[in-house]
Order: structure tokens, then sequence, then C-alpha cells
């Protein structure tokens, strides 16, 4: 959060004083920013929105760069307009929002959502995986440590680590397998 | 507008890129104040004129009363019209300072009310023009509200009922001060009634047509 606004506001001083190499930099970063905050507060039928409201405040940011105070934090003024760019969205589509529409550290959070989700995911394969197995697994391919870490901690000789995950994959292979063909019926 | 990739948008801003004065937005406000300020004066002289006695009028304490009371509403309305143009701007110290002035001009006009003998005081309060001060004061902020409504609406305020009130009660303060050279009443009451009213009334105003004009 704070490394996100020393750097924004670095590119945003630079902007005003006329870089517009910074510029351009500050625009598409704030881009992306805009285009998770949108999303994550347009309902599913209104998500086609979201890539205009980032375009109508990056015109905002532009047009109104000027009213940016260089002894104030730049994240905070940029929520600021974006918070209004999508209240009068919601107001001019007769929107009721029902997404809280909560502060400024909502919009520089990384978005976490996707990870805990492939996190889940995880845990559940592995469940598929022979129990022994499992633990080889997490820590070869999730944490990154080597076979022969692995076996020497385990005691296990490399060769049978090895096949241990390997036939772990497998089952986990299967189990995937299974789910896909069962989506198909 | 064709629909764009936000891409192309922005290589586009990036080549309007222009350096901007830390000035900028206090330009704005003396740019676009300045000018309906001109207007509404002009106004009041062609509509109602100047006081005849202004020469006289100035050397009496009064017109100075009336004068600074309008003038620091004036002040405090245009700086908050400069601080609500900014995203997150409040305008409460202003409204503090224009409420501090009401106060003091109130307690003014009690003080010479206690040295008035009572039948005079409706003559006090009614002056000879009550018909039409606050009236002329709402007639003369019209220009100044056209004016600082530009003012926001080239920058970033968000709460635009706020945003709105603080452009009307600076219209309505300036046009008070404006006013105040072709008033020749000079009853503390008088000023700090129907004065007074003029500037909420025209804040009022401000308030109202602010959400829808001052969209962005």
């Amino acid at each position: 959060m704070h490394s996100i606004e020393t750097r924004l506001k670095e590119l945003m001083l630079a902007s005003l004083a006329g870089d517009a190499r910074s510029y351009g930099v500050l625009l598409s970063d704030v881009a992306k920013h805009l285009r998770f905050y949108f999303l994550r507060r347009l309902a599913d039928a209104h998500k086609g929105d979201a890539d205009d409201l980032v375009q109508e405040t990056l015109m905002a940011l532009h047009t109104r760069r000027a009213t940016y105070e260089v002894d104030r934090p730049f994240t905070a003024w940029l929520h600021a307009i974006a918070r209004y760019k999508l209240i009068d969205h919601f107001r001019r589509n007769r929107i009721r929002a029902t997404v809280p529409l909560d502060d400024v550290e909502d919009l520089f959070a990384p978005d976490q959502s996707d990870a805990a989700a492939d996190r889940m995911d995880v845990q559940r394969l592995l469940q598929s995986a022979p129990e022994k197995t499992r633990d080889l697994i997490y820590r070869t391919r999730i944490e990154g440590q080597s076979i022969a870490e692995v076996a020497q901690s385990t005691g296990l000789s490399e060769t049978s680590v090895k096949v241990s995950i390997h036939r772990g994959i497998r089952a986990i292979t299967a189990r995937l397998k299974g789910h896909a063909a069962n989506d198909d019926k | 507008m064709q629909p764009m990739m936000t891409n192309d948008l922005i290589t586009r801003l990036t080549g309007e890129l222009k350096p901007v004065p830390r000035t900028a937005v206090i330009m704005r406000v003396a740019t676009g104040l300045g000018i309906s300020l001109a207007a509404s004066a002009i106004l009041m002289l062609l509509w109602l004129g100047m006081r005849p006695d202004l020469a006289e009028a100035s050397t009496t304490m009064m017109f100075w009363t009336k004068f600074s009371y309008t003038l620091i509403l004036a002040v405090a309305g245009a700086w908050a019209v400069k601080r609500i143009a900014h995203p997150l701007g409040s305008i409460r110290v202003n409204l503090g300072l224009m409420a501090g002035a009401i106060v003091v001009m109130i307690i003014l006009a009690f003080a010479q009310l206690a040295m008035t003998p009572p039948d005079e005081y409706m003559a006090m309060l009614k002056g000879r023009t009550i018909a039409v001060c606050t009236f002329n004061i709402v007639i003369l902020s019209l220009p100044l509200l056209i004016g600082a409504f530009w003012v926001l609406r080239g920058l970033a305020p968000t709460r635009l009922t706020v945003a709105g009130a603080a452009a009307g009660l600076a219209a309505g303060a300036i046009a008070a001060l404006v006013y105040s050279f072709h008033c020749f009443e000079s009853a503390m009451p008088f000023i700090a009634v129907w004065y007074t009213l003029g500037v909420l009334v025209a804040g009022l105003i401000g308030a109202i047509t602010g959400r829808f004009i001052l969209r962005w």
C-alpha cells in the first residue's frame, strides 16, 4: 500500500511537471487498478461497463489533474474520483449500490480472491492423492523444495520420492478427468 | 463517441499532456469569480446605481461595518469554492468562519437595539428598503452563481450539493458586498437580518441546483 502510494505519487508529480513518459506509466498503472476496482463493484449484469468507467475516470484524471494537491496522498485523490464516477454511474443507470462503497485502501489492495480460490482448489485436489504422497507433492510442487531436500528430511530415497510423487500426480489427474467427464454429462 | 480501447485513450492523453502550474485551481477561481464580480457590479450600476452620498457615507462607521461584514463573508465563500473544488474537499472551516461573522453581526445588532428606544425597533429592522434588499442581493448573485458554477465544472467537486451551497454562499456574499455600494440603510439590525438572508437564499439556490448543474 505504502509503496504504491509513493510510486504513483512520484509519477503524478512528474506528470504535473509535464513528463509524458511518467504520465504514460501512471495512466497504465492506474487503469489496471481501476479495472479491478470497478469489476468488483459492478453486478454481473453490468461488468461490461467496467471499461467505460475506467476510461471515464482516466479522462477525469486528465482534465482535472490540477485539483490534485501535492501535499496530499495521490491514492486518496484518485479513489475519490473513481468513487464519484462509480456513484454517478449508478445514479445514471438507476442502479442501487448493493456492494458497500468502501474506502481508499480498497482501490489499491492486491486482489486476493483468485489466489485464495486457487489455494482451496489445490487443497481439495491433494485430498485425492494417497495420504503419504500428499505431503511430498505439497513440498516439491507447491513449496518448491528439491527432491533431494525432501528425500533427506523424510529419510526416503530420492527414487521412491519421485515414484510417490508421480503416482500421486496420476491420481490427481485421474480425479480431474473424472470431474471433466461428470461435467459433460 | 466511438468506443475506444483504453490503451488508445492513454496514448492520446499522454500526447496531450502539458505542465500544470500549482496555482491552476486558484487562478481558475480568481478568473471565474473576478469576471462575474465585474458583471454583477455593472448590473448594479446600470440597474440600481451607486448611492449618491457615497463620499459622505464612506466616512461613517456604519458603511465600513457593512463593508467588512460582507467582505468577510465574500472571502470565506470564495475560499470555500476553492476548497470544495478538490475531491475530498471540505468547507467546514469556511462555514464556521461565516457563522462566526453572522453571530458577531447579530451581537452588534442587539447592541445597537439596546441603545435605542423600543418604539424605534421596527423602524431599524425594516429600514426603508425591506421589501427589496434581500431580493436585490439574490438577483445580483445570479451572475456570480453562474461564474462559480463555471469554476467548479472545470474542477473536481465530489459532493455536489455541498459544492453548490459553497458556490451559492460565495455568490450571495459577493453580491451583498456589491449591493452595499448602492444600499443606504445604516441600521445594524437591518444588515444582520436582510443582508444575511440574501446570502443564505443564494446559498440555498446553489445547493438545490448544484447537484444537477455541477455533474461531471
